[in-house]
């Protein structure tokens, strides 16, 4: 059987997409948890939050029974808290700080009980934060993303008013498009985007493209300041003979489908490769398994020691019964009628340790090839080179680079989130967003009023009042 | 192996573990059960003036997720008909009769009443008596419990009826809702009592509902003053236990105490600041009957372990170190050592001592883990740091006298010796 959608029933396809960290189902089990927490102080579980959440005091207020002052502890650090609690990989940062992993105990279960209140503050809608009047002054952000929602909503709170130009059809970024569906649903990732802007203040432009729709130089002409939070583009090519098969697809691309098109649409093969080792090569091999794919291999050219993904991600892929080939480089695709039928990699050993201190793969010589109808290509993103080369931004790769806080060169201008870093966890561009927005804040207060102007381009409608 | 058996005013049980007036003591079909997991004996519900009582009778305090740490009830003393309890009394005592068996009375504030109370008790041949001058709810409105209690010379008089009645051993039970329950037991003890008990419960309001403004426990729309009694109280029991132990006069008589007792590390504590039995109610009502196979096998055991034959080998033995603060020894000085093999990082001595002691713990920053070590000329040894820290044995005390000799306050004022310049 070659690629095909379809593969399972409805009841299949639900169980496999089941939320894999379900919540506490009783207040009981959420207490139980809450009067664990040893209450830190400076605690190692925020100090490791890239948002730096106040974990103690959040989980002592879960505990104390008031909900809405744990949901905002969260929100104020963290405005997707509620969506991080589903998708960060706690094991290397609260979680994996938690001082009971000291005691040979299992830590608090950081994730869940942070998902608690801030579900119960999505669902009951509880309006936590206020917007101060509109100040009438105005940024633009690009991508509606974590970063680009996040800096939205420290702006707007304190009377910005924001508007986000976003290429796609929704808002959420990666959070919406790029992670594995039993992680977070999308109907969860709209519920979020809708609570974060029901503060009001915050307009989203869909299908907007900086460098096709709109152009840097006019928004830094029509707003205050810019946010630049685009993101990162598709996966770095393998650039190896026979990538331009068809069944060669990009990760990205292949969970955006399953986020978008509904799990019976999408194509998936049954001899599955996913080359890489990062969280998206993880979701993408599970949820081709999840898909109905008999076969999933994951390919990478290091070792377990130098993954990035973490254990437990790891864990998952092999409890769905995902095959890892350790020290395998993709050498070359081949195929028949078009179609991608084999992965030749050549075996590889670890060599002396590189600039970033992991040890350099080399090959040996050695090759195995393995029997494939579908090669999903999850070796990282690729940013935006053309783009921001275009823009007139520094950068290094295609990433662009910044001062502290997000300032670029240009004045006025400033990025952060995966543009910038090449592509980390959510938590890391919510981070980004709510620094810079600190920094424009300052910036816009630094700087005179600009008289007012009109919508850039008549054909984009201009809701922001 | 040590032994339980327990001689208390010549009223034998097979261990010192009996059920206090309460609520599981107070029918025929609790008390046989109680007997038969391995109760040494039971103080029978207090049986006396006829009450009606109310709904609901309970509320507790529950502490950082566990169940009632301290118990609070509104509930008066038995409302069965007299007749009834005395005819299970009897019958208890037929069906195990090596078991204790004290009858707790509150008879109206009269002569007769108390000496025909008595009579009627002593025919179903119970062991003992213990007069009730301590509910501290309800029953006080009319005159009786701890209005009683509070007042040493009605407390003298009842008593003085009760002896001039009673065949068997009187045992008096104090009220804690007194500045002191020294002189109600030295009254009670002149007038003839040979045993105490102590303490009954605390008055208390143990909260206020948040959404309702009504105190709990609710009764209608309205509470009322109850007694509190669990875990939170054992240390106030501890502290009066003792004050009997030290004053020459109740020192004479075998205590039997109560409050909060939980577990045998509890009872043990007890023993060693006087009591000679232990009463134990709340730990039952959360529990049941079945903790008496701890309590018997854990002190047992800590016996074994520490070469004591019977109870009477460290009954009292730990009333005479509780001195006065003025001869305490000054030199004596001790300083905490945190063992960094042992430290989880949780900050939570530093802070403890930052913001409540004496800035004596030095933090190192770290990602994510902080260092934190005791700077020792500044520490007070106070104990704070070792008490919150969760680890145990991970903060300890190490002796560092400031001088050889002892020293007390007293002398430290006649010589002139410098105060602290911090």
């Amino acid at each position: 059987m070659a690629i095909t959608n379809h593969r399972l029933t409805s009841e299949a396809y639900e169980e496999n997409f089941r939320d894999i960290h379900p919540p506490f189902e009783t207040r009981d089990a959420v207490l139980v948890e809450a009067n664990r927490c040893l209450f830190c102080y400076d605690a190692p579980c925020t100090k490791s939050c890239p948002t730096g959440i106040d974990v103690p005091k959040f989980i002592s207020q879960i505990a104390a029974d008031d909900l809405r002052g744990s949901a905002r502890t969260i929100f104020i650090a963290n405005i997707m808290g509620g969506g991080c609690s589903r998708v960060c990989p706690v094991e290397k940062l609260c979680e994996g700080a938690c001082v009971y992993n000291l005691m040979e105990e299992t830590p608090i279960s950081i994730a869940r009980l942070q998902r608690y209140p801030t579900d119960q503050a999505i669902q009951r809608k509880w309006p936590l934060f206020t917007r101060k009047p509109s100040t009438g002054r105005r940024v633009a952000i690009i991508g509606a993303g974590p970063a680009g929602l996040s800096c939205a909503h420290v702006l707007s709170r304190e009377g910005i008013d924001v508007t986000i130009y976003e290429k796609e059809e929704k808002g959420g970024g990666l959070m919406t498009y790029g992670v594995a569906a039993y992680k977070v649903t999308p109907e969860y990732c709209a519920e979020e985007l809708h609570y974060i802007l029901s503060l009001g203040g915050i307009t989203i432009q869909y299908g907007s493209e900086l460098g096709k729709d709109l152009q840097l130089e006019q928004l830094r002409l029509q707003y205050d300041a810019v946010f630049l939070a685009f993101g990162v583009g598709l996966a770095r090519r393998l650039d190896i003979p026979g990538e331009e098969l068809e069944g060669v697809v990009d990760a990205l691309r292949f969970i955006y489908s399953i986020r978008s098109d509904g799990f019976p649409s999408v194509p998936v093969g049954d001899k599955v490769a996913v080359i890489g080792m990062g969280m998206t090569a993880i979701d993408a091999a599970t949820q081709a398994r999840r898909l109905g794919a008999g076969e999933v291999t994951l390919v990478y050219r290091r070792t377990a020691a130098e993954m990035p993904c973490t254990e437990k991600e790891l864990e998952i892929a092999r409890l769905d019964g995902c095959h890892i080939h350790w020290l395998a480089a993709p050498e070359a695709l081949t195929g028949a009628d078009g179609c991608v039928t084999q992965l030749r990699c050549q075996k590889m050993e670890l060599g002396p340790p590189d600039a970033s201190g992991r040890r350099t793969p080399q090959p040996t010589g050695e090759t195995f090839t393995l029997d494939v109808d579908m090669v999903i290509k999850a070796t990282g993103q690729m940013p935006f080179e053309e783009l921001v080369q275009q823009s007139g931004l520094r950068h290094r790769n295609g990433k662009i680079d910044i001062g502290p806080d997000g300032i670029t060169p240009l004045s006025g201008i400033f990025a952060g989130g995966d543009c910038v870093n090449g592509g980390k966890e959510v938590v890391d561009a919510v981070q980004a967003g709510k620094l810079s927005a600190a920094a424009i804040l300052e910036y816009i207060q630094s700087q005179p009023p600009r008289p007012a102007v009109g919508p850039i381009d008549p054909s984009i409608p201009d809701h922001t009042v | 192996m040590a032994s339980l058996y327990t001689n208390y005013l010549g009223i034998s049980s097979p261990n010192p573990f009996w059920l206090a007036s309460a609520p599981p003591t107070d029918k025929l079909i609790n008390v046989l059960r109680a007997f038969e997991a391995g109760w040494g004996g039971v103080v029978w519900k207090t049986l006396g003036s006829q009450v009606k009582n109310v709904s609901s009778r309970y509320s507790a305090v529950d502490y950082h997720g566990s169940r009632v740490m301290g118990l609070n009830n509104i509930e008066l003393i038995s409302d069965r008909p007299l007749d009834l309890n005395l005819k299970e009394i009897k019958e208890c005592i037929r069906l195990f009769p090596d078991r204790a068996m004290i009858v707790s009375l509150m008879a109206d504030n009269d002569r007769d009443s108390w000496h025909d109370l008595i009579r009627k008790v002593e025919d179903t041949g119970a062991h003992g008596l213990e007069l009730n001058f301590g509910c501290p709810h309800g029953m006080t409105e009319r005159g009786m419990g701890a209005a009683v209690g509070q007042d040493p010379a009605i407390a003298r008089i009842v008593t003085e009826w009760v002896m001039e009645a009673a065949t068997i051993p009187v045992i008096t039970k104090l009220t804690p809702n007194v500045h002191s329950v020294v002189p109600t037991g030295r009254a009670a003890v002149e007038a003839g009592s040979q045993g105490l008990s102590l303490i009954n419960t605390i008055q208390s309001v143990t909260g206020v509902d948040l959404d309702t403004f009504i105190p709990n426990p609710n009764v209608g729309g309205k509470s009322t003053f109850g007694g509190y009694c669990g875990p939170a109280v054992k240390p106030i029991a501890l502290k009066m236990l003792t004050t009997i132990a030290q004053d020459p006069v109740t020192a004479k008589a075998p205590v039997s105490g109560i409050g909060g007792i939980t577990t045998w590390k509890d009872a043990a504590e007890f023993m060693l600041l006087g009591a000679t039995t232990v009463q134990i109610c709340t730990a039952v009502m959360k529990h049941g009957f079945r903790i008496i196979e701890g309590l018997c096998e854990g002190l047992s055991n800590w016996m074994d372990e520490k070469g004591f034959q019977q109870t009477t080998d460290f009954i009292g033995r730990s009333v005479p170190t509780l001195t006065h603060w003025e001869d305490l020894d000054l030199n004596f000085h001790i300083v905490a050592r945190i063992d960094p093999d042992k430290c989880i990082h949780c900050g939570l001595c530093y802070i403890a001592c930052e913001d409540a002691s004496h800035q004596s713990i030095s933090m190192d920053q770290g990602h994510p883990y902080n260092t934190y070590t005791i700077k020792e000329d500044e520490c007070v040894g106070c104990n704070l740091c070792k008490l919150v820290c969760p680890v145990d044995n991970c903060i300890t005390m190490v002796e560092q006298r400031k001088g050889p000799d002892y020293l007390n306050w007293k002398e430290f004022q006649q010589r002139g010796l410098p105060l602290n310049d911090h």
